[in-house]
């Protein structure tokens, strides 16, 4: 009796194995038929690799793991990383190693450079996926070119917008009530007040990004960067930018011995008094850290006069993922306009939204009228213009060659 | 009687025991203990090998990664500081216990400060690491506490972690090694004969000076072995050099990390090249101290036949005993700060404590907090078990085949301790992920094993050659079975160790970064993993909540380990204090 259920038992395991495999060799999700995508998402986990330097961000992901799992039943596990490009790596190895389902990452926060590497080493869902979601509708990809091409790069439905940024420093308006506004004046500041200015260390996102900053102010012509840097004069093209470096280094905080490592630490720097000048991505960034408590209420954001890079932030299902259609699910919930409006909350994160107001209902509108711009936090007519990033191949190339030239201290 | 005398304290492999061989022991509990040995063994030489083989074969000719390893801007440096580093902080550590036992061996110093140290031993690095940053960088504790004197109104631009010496790396190191080399000594004194210190004073020698010519070379015998542990550890260490290293360039193994995070695979192979790199810097670094070894020996000997006395060493060993101290002191300010620092809201320099307070540190993540209390926990606990329960099984083997372990078996059992991490847990890293084992709970907690295993073993080792054997001899005499004899007479009479010995694996366990993060391809984060990747963050409020439940939660383990026998023996108060060994652990 006791042989024969065992037998029986056996038999229902192995059926159930056979099922499951079968049920993971099936076609990849497709969000057109959205309710499929649903049904297939449920009971899901999907582990989210996103950088997690931030504390009000993290949060902010745990809010969106709760919201998800009510609505959708889908189990979201945020793997924080400190640099995006690790999980890149990550994803790499996978494919080397012959792991074609059942990867380890099913939905990555990414943009830029590493959306390219991505995108070329064949790494991400290879079918445009994200324009077909149905909060998709909803973006203003017709008047934010940033939602489609991502550092220059064709965005292709392979990722899915998620908050858009803008180059900003702040400062404590109390102890510096005129901030540098220009490049020039920033060197002066920097040299007049030794030890007091720090960016940080490249490959990270925003110390890159103050390079790009920098060379977009001094080169000749802005448009040579927006080409491959294979079509570039390399080193022509960036002199400038390394000089100003070379002239500014000495004077860094810790005399450019040490970097703080990203937006956070430079936050902290500020807070600490051991730094004048910060910088981050988040426009509302400020606002936020002055509501936390982190920074006093004097904090003021400003902009340099020639204009500010702009961009936009995604996120990415990789080829293997394991969760593709949880993922989805994520992304589309990511767009829904409780989600936006709940990023763009300066209270809470104040990360600005991918959507067009106007297409919104009025219970969307209605979120989105309730938030109140922060103290810190630039007007639109004072956050002045937005520059394009350049092409991504120049990320690679400008984080290689100041490795070469600052990476191993004096 | 001669077994329980040769089953000493020390670290050097004991010689045979007695002549106590019984019947051949079960198949199964051979295999077991076996599998034990090879569970260290084998994963250590795998990944060692499978480093070897992308070193090798990763690039385009045999040596092609290693051209690109070497291209890489600062390596060089990088690959200096780990030699640098390594031997400093090793140098300093033993010359800082070594002086402190010259001076205060057979003092009542020594017990009452045993009982201050022994709790630094479960602190895993990073947590002391932070705590140390909080206090000794330019906006830390000690800055704001001299700001009356200095008048400084923002922290002063100086570097004092991060420096690019790596001074402030050594001294980190320092501050886990002291107490680790602290309980190596106090387990080797005893079979240090008290008449030669003794002897010494008699001819008129001052204390620290007698010390060190009559019984430090016999002692040095016993502990030399833990030592090279030491400099393996300190020429590698990955989560105290993210925190506390130099970073333009890093020290070696940081920069190895990084290359096998590059998305650019010419530099994986690279990383590849630079931990057989690694593991030359380690075994240079050992080969350094073992010429130091001779030089300085020669040098006592010389020194040792001119007759010097150094009687008057009353300041010496006042100094002697603020060095030492400090080296305590500051890992438990550390841990006030990192409290201070878990609920301070706002905490501005040049403010001596938090002006607001908040618990949002420790509510906030919520959630999260819990699930990765929890997931500590339960890798620690997995692995302690597993841990002690192969200790055991290997222990009781020797003991039924009357001889314990060889310099063979000594050597394997250490070899973890001796590769650099780095080296080995990559290599396995990239094989697990090559069979689809990584990124799980079980895979993680094997790989902690392989760690946890020697340690409880080394610790388990004294007291169960301790043991009289003469109790089993009875219990075998009435007609119990050997396995009944262990059950019922040995485990129970050893329960003190073999808890202090579990919650030690446990410790070891919670502080273990590197196969936590490559094994686990990051989704299984415990508190230490997480609290190192804050460390680049700078969101001091949540440091000093993980570091903190990172250091409380060993803490807790290790009084569960010492209620346990008090109350499950509180009629039999022999067994709680008698048989307790002191413990050693990770440098």
């Amino acid at each position: 009796m006791l042989a024969r259920g065992f037998v029986r038992l056996t038999a229902f395991v192995l059926l159930m194995l056979a099922a499951a495999h079968a049920f993971a060799a099936d076609a990849d999700p497709d969000p057109a038929d959205w309710p499929a995508v649903l049904e297939e998402a449920r009971g899901q986990t999907v582990y989210w690799y996103a950088w997690g330097g931030a504390q009000n961000i993290n949060d902010y992901i745990s809010w969106v793991g709760e919201r998800v799992s009510d609505e959708y039943g889908v189990t979201l596990e945020q793997v924080k990383v400190s640099e995006t490009a690790s999980l890149v790596t990550r994803v790499l190895s996978e494919k080397q190693a012959g792991r074609n389902d059942g990867g380890a990452v099913d939905l990555v926060w990414i943009n830029g450079e590493n959306f390219k590497a991505m995108k070329e080493a064949g790494l991400l869902l290879p079918y445009s996926w994200s324009t077909s979601l149905p909060n998709y509708a909803l973006t203003d990809f017709e008047n934010k070119p940033v939602l489609s091409r991502d550092f220059t790069e064709p965005v292709d439905g392979l990722e899915s917008p998620w908050g858009t940024a803008q180059f900003t420093f702040y400062c404590d308006s109390a102890s510096l009530p005129e901030p540098p506004r220009n490049l020039d004046a920033l060197k002066a500041y920097i040299h007049a007040h030794p030890g007091r200015f720090t960016y940080a260390a490249p490959p990270n996102f925003i110390g890159t990004t103050f390079l790009k900053q920098v060379l977009l102010g001094l080169a000749d012509d802005r448009s040579i960067l927006s080409r491959p840097v294979d079509e570039a004069d390399f080193d022509k093209v960036t002199a400038p930018l390394w000089a100003w470096l070379d002239d500014v280094t000495p004077d860094l905080w810790r005399s450019g011995a040490v970097y703080a490592a990203d937006t956070t630490q430079l936050k902290t720097l500020l807070a600490d008094d051991e730094i004048d000048i910060a910088m981050t991505f988040n426009p509302g960034e400020a606002s936020s850290a002055i509501s936390e408590g982190i920074l006093p209420d004097t904090v003021r954001s400003f902009v340099l006069d020639y204009g500010s890079i702009g961009n936009a932030h995604f996120v990415a299902i990789p080829f293997n993922a394991n969760a593709k259609a949880g993922a989805m699910v994520v992304a589309n919930f990511l767009l829904s306009p409780e989600a936006q409006a709940r990023k763009a909350d300066e209270s809470l994160w104040g990360d600005p939204t991918v959507l067009a107001y106007a297409k919104l209902d009025a219970d969307g509108k209605a979120r989105f009228d309730m938030l109140q711009r922060g103290l810190a936090t630039l007007g639109p007519d004072e956050s002045g213009a937005v520059l394009n990033e350049p092409d991504s191949s120049w990320t690679n190339a400008i984080e290689a060659e100041w490795a070469r030239r600052f990476g191993a201290a004096r | 009687m001669r077994s329980k005398r040769n089953g000493r304290a020390g670290s050097g492999p004991p010689a045979d025991v007695s002549n106590r061989s019984t019947a051949s022991p079960p198949y199964l509990l051979q295999l077991f203990s076996w599998a034990a040995i090879a569970l260290v063994f084998v994963p250590a030489l795998l990944g060692t090998f499978y480093m070897l083989l992308m070193a090798f074969s990763g690039g385009e000719g045999p040596l092609q990664a290693f051209t690109v390893l070497f291209q890489v801007p600062g390596i060089a440096t990088s690959i200096g500081l780990s030699l640098w580093i390594g031997l400093v902080a090793t140098a300093f550590s033993v010359l800082v216990t070594a002086l402190f036992f010259a001076a205060f061996a057979h003092t009542r110093l020594i017990s009452v400060l045993s009982g201050l140290i022994r709790p630094l031993l479960a602190i895993p690095h990073a947590a002391a690491a932070f705590g140390m940053l909080f206090l000794v960088a330019p906006s830390g504790f000690l800055m704001r506490l001299a700001t009356p004197v200095t008048g400084f109104v923002h922290p002063p631009d100086w570097l004092l972690v991060n420096d690019s010496a790596g001074l402030s790396l050594a001294a980190g190191l320092a501050l886990k090694e002291v107490p680790f080399l602290f309980f190596v000594v106090l387990a080797a004194l005893p079979q240090i004969d008290r008449r030669l210190t003794v002897t010494a004073a008699t001819l008129g020698y001052g204390r620290i000076w007698g010390f060190t010519l009559s019984a430090f070379p016999s002692l040095y015998a016993q502990i030399r072995l833990p030592i090279i542990a030491v400099i393996a550890y300190s020429t590698s260490s990955v989560d105290m050099a993210m925190i506390l290293g130099p970073q333009l360039p890093p020290v070696l193994s940081v920069q190895i990390l990084r290359l096998m995070n590059d998305p650019d695979l010419s530099l994986r192979t690279a990383a590849a090249a630079g931990a057989i790199v690694q593991l030359g810097v380690t075994a240079l670094a050992i080969g350094l101290w073992l010429l130091a070894e001779k030089a300085v020996a020669r040098l006592f000997r010389d020194l040792a036949t001119r007759g010097i006395r150094l009687r008057a060493d009353g300041a010496v060993r006042s100094a002697i005993l603020i060095v030492a101290a400090w080296t305590f002191l500051v890992t438990y300010i550390g841990l006030v700060l990192l409290l201070l620092w878990s609920v301070a809201a706002t905490w501005r320099f040049p403010d001596l404590f938090p002006s607001r307070f908040t618990l949002d540190g420790w509510t906030a993540p919520g959630s999260d907090l819990i699930e990765l209390v929890w997931r500590s926990a339960a890798l620690g606990i997995v692995s302690a078990l597993a841990g002690t329960l192969m200790a055991v099984g290997a222990l009781e083997l020797e003991y039924r085949r009357g001889r314990v372990i060889g310099r063979g078996g000594w050597l394997s059992l250490y070899l973890p301790l001796l590769l650099p991490q780095i080296v080995f847990v990559s290599g396995l890293s990239f094989l697990f992920l090559r069979l689809g084992w990584d990124a799980n709970f079980l895979a993680v907690a094997a790989v902690h094993l392989v760690f946890v295993f020697p340690y409880v073993y080394l610790t388990l080792a004294a007291p169960w050659h301790h043991f009289d054997n003469r109790y089993l001899d009875i219990a075998r005499s009435l007609g119990k079975s050997p396995l009944m004899a262990l059950v019922r007479i040995r485990l129970p009479i050893l329960l003190a160790p073999l808890l202090t010995a579990a919650a030690l694996g446990f410790a070891v366990s919670i502080a273990q970064y590197l196969p936590t993060l490559l094994i686990g391809a990051g989704r299984l984060p415990t508190l230490t993993t997480e609290a190192v990747a804050l460390s680049s963050g700078g969101n001091r409020r949540l440091i000093g909540v993980y570091a903190l439940l990172q250091a409380f939660l060993p803490f807790v383990i290790f009084a569960l380990a010492g209620l346990i026998p008090r109350l499950v023996w509180r009629n039999r108060l022999g067994l709680v204090s008698a048989v307790r060994e002191p413990s050693r652990q990770s440098a």
